[in-house]
């Protein structure tokens, strides 16, 4: 106490009576920003000046474009009774001073006659649009927990993302996907359960459950080929069946993005350790696929899977389109993914695999508890890249007749009373894409920071 | 109980000829299922678009309504399978779809070496040029010197070729991807030309800034005949799609529409009879019911209704009929006759 009394008045006789002096008002404030920032060189206030001169001739005209001039309602202007791309014709003179109709800002009523097509695709004519929109609530419902460690209620969260597939299936299928694969999906969730609560009562048996799983997974696959069970399911069958060709729009982008996101990761950490395995044949089966995969071009894979599989299917198997796209675009990401990881695997000294070795951990366990969780820190930024990646090539299932957003966006610049309206329905797609985009790559940002132990390389 | 996975293997042991397999009978195939799988474009103005409530519309589309309401009696009962221009053949030969529609020009290769039936035509096209109306020209013969906007890799880009150098005139190509690409090149002045098939080119000279600025020239120099096919070897299908196509015809030629059908079953003329299956067994002879294209015409229109519906001179994409006229009335549309 008293020495806090001492320092402050020794400070007290040191301050004397001159006052400190403001820093000078050139370095200070707005100037002061302006001039570090913007003027702080000759070369730095000619780049600030051209820049300045670019925005001048850009910004300006997209704002009017995009915002003063534009069509925001729609509204039959033009008075033909259906509302068109004409009705964002005005009155404006041409070159030689000749009034004439044109479209001058943009035509958002596009946008806004479309929307349901550009989110949904088709769906809105079998079922309801209230169930895409309660998969889409549920997906994020699902993602929070998986993303933030500080949301509330969080295992009870994890718990619902872990049902949310079904869920998701049931909502937009309307059917399950027959009682095999959902008896198999349900004990993958009762064998997770006790390593997500250890708390849990009923620990014990579970875990035993947990062991036996695995073969209890392959029976029940196995049974699938060999008995048929159409039409049983575990899900109430409330809901009219939407078949998957009516998907389209941004849900068709969201289920191939996020199928093969969330597949993805764990399949591309399986191939990056089998790659990096002591045992031949598990390395070089893990080799074969990931340089097959990653030296032939997704859109060959996609046409492989369309057009090719049917010819070896006997006549009447049909094998959904969009699973087959979904697998190929799994298989194709988890390859790149495998690399991604293989990095980071490579990327953690000996000392860590010797250190857990000599705590006597099985090779899984050293896996999981030292090796795994530095290396995937350090790849964050490579696994999001191929993330955002696959999210943006999802557009490619175009080459087998799906439609996602940019498609559909497309398709219906052809329906002739919309021609023309291309800037307006690439300008939208860009928006959709860059939202997600760039929350994944700010997320990334954001997680990079929050696992920053003080070992940045 | 069935046994999957023993048809499975022995489809993969047969493995190709799985495909000759879909090609029989494909009448029946389509009658048991109650659906008829038409593949068509992903999206060409007037010939295939979905319109603002999701339904597929187009003169393409028209066909497969046609056939819809022959086979099944009800136009309505269509799947639409789109398809891209790489995957349309294999789509069709793996039994994907009982049958293409979608703007795919008939050529003797595609009929003879890769195994299809075209089963008429439902539009003639051919490639033409558009310019500014700024730049005087009212003749492709004036075009020489010019810079013309091409999309790569089509036979379009070899049609201007062989046509400039027919001519002896020269030109700069400004070769670009896509449609749209080029669109905004020409809106760009990147070209002084923009050519491609002319139903395109009226297509997106409707969805120009301002349209009238704009002119298509009278030159056609290519023959695009586009027409729905099938797979080679089942002609008794073949046959019902050629028939839907031919009735269509033949309903405007005898003036037979969609709002007069009901009226025109008690006519005279003895074609109508048998068009409309008052008179004769035309139906049976296909494997369908006496009615099948009176179903054709009072659901889907004969052929004029629906050019005029869909790319006619009263819609944004404004084509004249041309080519595409009765041959009554100066055009090549000529069905043979049903007797």
């Amino acid at each position: 106490m008293s020495d806090v009394t001492a320092n402050q008045s020794n400070l007290r006789v040191l301050g004397g009576g001159i006052a400190p002096r403001p820093a000078p008002a050139t370095t200070v404030g707005v100037v002061g920003w302006l001039r570090e920032n913007l003027f702080s060189s000759l070369l730095n206030t000619i780049l600030t000046i051209l820049s300045l001169i670019l925005l001048y001739f850009t910004v300006p005209p997209i704002i009017e474009w995009a915002f003063l001039d534009a069509f925001w309602t729609s509204f039959d202007y033009d008075g033909n009774g259906e509302i068109g791309r004409n009705d964002c014709r005005v009155e404006v003179l041409d070159a030689d001073g000749k009034a004439i109709n044109a479209v001058r800002g943009a035509c958002w009523m596009f946008v806004a006659e479309r929307w349901e097509q550009l989110l949904f695709g088709d769906f809105f004519k079998d079922g309801s649009l209230l169930r895409p929109t309660l998969a889409f609530i549920g997906l994020f419902i699902a993602v929070a927990p998986m993303l933030f460690d500080q949301v509330p209620g969080r295992n009870v969260l994890l718990l619902f993302a872990v049902v949310y597939p079904l869920l998701a299936i049931w909502l937009l299928s309307g059917t399950g996907i027959g009682i095999y694969y959902e008896l198999v999906y349900l004990g993958l969730i009762v064998s997770i359960l006790p390593f997500l609560f250890p708390h849990m009562p009923m620990r014990e048996p579970l875990t035993k459950f947990a062991r036996i799983y695995p073969l209890l997974a392959v029976v029940l696959i196995a049974a699938s080929f060999f008995v048929s069970a159409d039409g049983l399911t575990l899900v109430p069958g409330i809901l009219t069946s939407v078949d998957t060709h009516l998907w389209g729009g941004l849900l068709l982008t969201m289920v191939i993005g996020v199928v093969g996101i969330v597949l993805s990761l764990p399949i591309g950490v399986v191939l990056a350790l089998g790659r990096r395995s002591h045992m031949p044949a598990v390395k070089l089966l893990c080799v074969i696929f990931i340089e097959f995969i990653r030296g032939v071009p997704l859109i060959t894979l996609l046409f492989m899977a369309s057009n090719m599989l049917p010819l070896f299917f006997p006549e009447g198997y049909d094998f959904d389109k969009l699973v087959r796209a979904l697998i190929v675009v799994v298989m194709f990401s988890a390859a790149y993914m495998a690399e991604v990881i293989r990095g980071g695997l490579q990327a953690i000294p000996k000392g860590q695999y010797e250190a857990a070795d000599a705590l006597g951990l099985s090779y899984w366990k050293s896996m999981y508890l030292i090796i795994l969780p530095q290396a995937l820190k350090i790849v964050i930024p490579g696994i999001v890249n191929s993330f955002i990646g696959l999210f943006k090539d999802t557009t490619l299932v175009l080459i087998i007749g799906l439609f996602d957003i940019l498609n559909t966006a497309k398709l219906a610049l052809t329906d002739a009373k919309w021609i023309g309206s291309v800037k307006e329905a690439y300008a939208f797609v860009a928006l959709v894409y860059f939202i997600f985009c760039f929350a994944m790559s700010r997320y990334s940002i954001w997680l990079e920071g929050k696992l920053e132990t003080g070992h940045k390389r | 109980m069935k046994i999957k996975l023993a048809s499975l293997v022995l489809g993969a042991v047969v493995g190709v000829s799985a495909a000759t397999a879909a090609s029989a009978a494909t009448l029946d195939d389509v009658k048991a299922r109650g659906e008829l799988l038409c593949g068509v474009s992903t999206g060409v103005a007037g010939f295939a678009a979905k319109d603002d409530s999701g339904n597929w519309g187009g003169v393409d589309v028209d066909v497969c309504k046609a056939v819809a309401a022959a086979v099944l009696g009800d136009a309505g009962k269509v799947k639409y399978v789109p398809t891209t221009s790489k995957e349309r053949f294999t789509a069709l030969q793996s039994g994907e779809v009982d049958l293409l529609s979608r703007v795919t020009t008939w050529t003797f290769s595609r009929d003879v070496k890769l195994g299809f039936e075209f089963t008429g035509v439902n539009y003639y096209d051919g490639q033409g040029f558009m310019v500014k109306k700024s730049l005087g020209v009212t003749s492709a013969l004036q075009l020489d010197g010019a810079t013309v906007c091409v999309q790569t890799g089509t036979t379009t880009e070899l049609n201007l070729a062989d046509y400039f150098r027919t001519n002896n005139m020269t030109y700069k190509a400004v070769n670009v991807e896509t449609a749209d690409e080029s669109v905004e090149n020409y809106v760009n002045n990147a070209c002084d030309v923009y050519t491609t098939d002319s139903s395109a080119l009226a297509a997106q000279r409707s969805g120009l800034a301002d349209p009238s600025a704009h002119l298509v020239l009278p030159e056609i120099i290519s023959k695009e005949p586009l027409g729905p096919l099938v797979r080679h070897g089942d002609n008794q299908w073949g046959d019902v799609v050629r028939w839907s196509l031919n009735a269509m015809v033949i309903a405007e030629e005898k003036g037979v529409t969609m709002a007069n059908v009901d009226e025109m079953k008690g006519s005279n003329d003895p074609e109508i009879k048998r068009l409309l299956g008052s008179d004769g067994d035309m139906g049976a002879q296909l494997g369908l019911s006496a009615d099948w294209a009176y179903q054709i015409v009072k659901q889907v229109g004969n052929y004029g209704e629906s050019f005029e519906a869909h790319i006619g001179v009263n819609t944004p994409i404004g084509l004249d009929r041309g080519l595409n006229q009765l041959w009554t009335k100066g055009g090549i549309l000529y069905a043979p006759p049903m007797r």
